[in-house]
């Protein structure tokens, strides 16, 4: 008996040797984890956690228009939603320093007129199944070349934050140090959001604009509860992300559940246990004992 | 002694409105010189000013042979995100920016130099701590680390030592004067009138406007100070202005009267 036959006969790993979308779907997840997670670290790390999901919302029209002109076109989506989601970012930005709206709910305003915008104009023309592909992904559809794109988004994501991890920290921990000292601030800052966008974009063709934020946030608000440095914090939200992103898999293939929201919930599922049990969580010193008190 | 910093005409203000006027001449290398007068008076103003913070409405800050860039500055309030994950090693290691940037990897003798600065200020087997686990006084003294080794020829203090036990302002003041030892210039906003005489030999009183400049006896004689509470009043400060902490209780014995 080969190793193949041994391994397909192991409930854990047969689905993926015996259908091919599940490997694809794994390889995508593994992508996601590699690249989007470490970006959700910062974003948490910067309390920018609804801004990242806002700006998941606002690359919709742009993704949309890309439908309009050229139908499930992976390249037109992408494009699209990159124009749209940077042009978002960066004017939501604009009235937060020029105005009295703040950068909340300057971001709120513009997620929401994109959201709006973007089922709009994919119901003018697109089918309900369209729009539940936009919002919701499809995990278990993903081709060689939305692969090739997840695996170049995620290789750019661990260039970019190795080669500029001390530069992304101090933006994040000393963002006016780092302005004083250095003029690569603004390069950090916008360099920073680009990544976000792309990393967006490629949860937005996995598990859709709704969600593709979810394996950014909840890995990293997961490890942020087990580890207090920093590239511990990385290394274990990406193990929590391709762990959560695998279980999720296998209970949608074994219960029959939509891949995507079974993913995220499971992230979800990581997290509550990280709460109960995490030592940097709130129950962990309640439960240890009292060494202080004692004689 | 050649100028290191010279104030030409300078006005600094926030939207328009100034809160440093038409301050002229110079700071020349090597000078300890501490930055008085009450609140609102414009001290850290001046400081944002020197660094480039703030851009003058009128009349210009000239640095001589030092970029903007290599300024030691510490601000009066701390900007650190106190929850983000970092140790007070990688912290500290920031200070060494001017040198490394933010690609290159650190030696042996930039690991030693950041213990050594560590060490400097007492907070030695601390390194792997992450700075959200602190004192305020011991997070006062991992900034100062980062100072030590940003290694500046110019060091500008905006009220270091607000909020910290004596023992950690006796430790960092003693810091200070090693700096300027050393040969570095060091500027200091400071309320505490007692240590402005012990260690500063020079003081700029200030209130919106120069005051006085010269020996720190000289300074700060009663004359100069009452004058700078009468111009901070008139600027609209509250009335009773103190220009250190020692003053509140005969301003308020003054307001009463």
């Amino acid at each position: 008996m080969s190793l193949i036959d041994t391994l397909a006969g192991l409930p854990l790993v047969s689905p993926f040797i015996e259908f091919g979308f599940m490997r694809r779907a794994l390889a995508g997840c593994l992508a996601l984890s590699l690249g989007a997670t470490p970006i959700g670290v910062f974003l948490m790390l910067r309390r920018m956690s609804l801004a990242g999901d806002a700006i998941s919302h606002a690359i919709l029209p742009g993704a949309a228009i890309g439908y309009l002109v050229a139908g499930l076109s992976l390249g037109a989506m992408t494009l699209g939603g990159l124009v749209a989601g940077i042009a978002v970012a960066l004017a939501a930005g604009g009235v937060a320093r020029n105005s009295v709206i703040k950068e909340d709910t300057s971001l709120a305003t513009f997620y929401l007129m994109s959201l709006s915008a973007g089922v709009l104009i994919i119901s003018m023309r697109g089918s309900n199944v369209d729009l539940l592909h936009v919002l919701f992904g499809s995990v278990l559809a993903l081709d060689n070349d939305a692969l090739l794109l997840l695996g170049s988004f995620a290789s750019c994501s661990i260039v970019a934050i190795t080669l500029g991890l001390r530069l992304i920290v101090l933006e994040c921990c000393d963002p006016s140090h780092l302005s004083r000292i250095s003029r690569l601030s603004p390069l950090a800052h916008y360099g920073f959001m680009v990544l976000v966008v792309i990393n967006l974009i490629g949860g937005f063709h996995a598990l859709g604009t709704l969600m593709a934020v979810g394996i950014m946030i909840l890995p990293s608000a997961a490890a942020r509860l087990w580890v207090d440095h920093i590239v511990p914090l990385i290394l274990t939200a990406v193990l929590i992300a391709f762990t959560g992103s695998l279980c999720g898999l296998l209970l949608s293939y074994y219960i029959n559940l939509p891949a995507g929201p079974a993913i995220v919930l499971t992230l979800g599922g990581l997290y509550l246990l990280s709460m109960a049990i995490g030592p940097l969580g709130p129950w962990w010193n309640r439960l240890r004992p009292r060494w202080h008190f004692e004689r | 002694m050649s100028a290191l910093i010279r104030f030409d005409n300078l006005t600094l203000g926030y939207n328009r409105h100034p809160a440093v006027h038409h301050l002229k001449g110079e700071i020349v290398a090597g000078s300890l010189l501490a930055i008085v007068g009450p609140n609102g008076a414009g001290k850290s103003t001046l400081l944002k000013g020197i660094v480039g913070e703030l851009r003058p409405l009128q009349g210009h800050v000239e640095l001589c042979g030092i970029k903007r860039e290599h300024i030691a500055y510490l601000t009066q309030q701390s900007t650190i995100d106190g929850s983000f994950p970092i140790a007070i090693y990688d912290f500290v290691a920031m200070g060494l920016w001017a040198q490394f940037g933010a690609f290159r990897g650190f030696n042996r003798a930039a690991r030693a130099r950041i213990e050594e600065a560590i060490a400097a200020v007492g907070l030695s087997g601390l390194e792997d701590r992450p700075i959200g686990q602190l004192s305020g006084g011991q997070l006062q003294r991992a900034r100062f680390a980062r100072l030590i080794l940003q290694d500046s020829p110019l060091v500008l203090l905006d009220e270091p030592y607000g909020a910290i036990d004596a023992n950690t302002v006796r430790d960092l003041a003693a810091l200070v004067r090693r700096w300027n030892d050393e040969g570095r210039t060091v500027i200091c906003v400071l309320h505490d009138f007692a240590q402005v005489r012990q260690d500063y030999p020079e003081t700029l009183l200030l209130a919106r406007e120069q005051v006085a400049r010269g020996a720190t006896g000289e300074v700060l004689s009663e004359a100069n100070l009452l004058r700078a509470r009468q111009l901070a009043e008139a600027h609209g400060e509250l009335p009773g202005a103190a220009v250190c902490s020692s003053e509140v209780g005969a301003s308020a014995e003054h307001r009463h009267a």
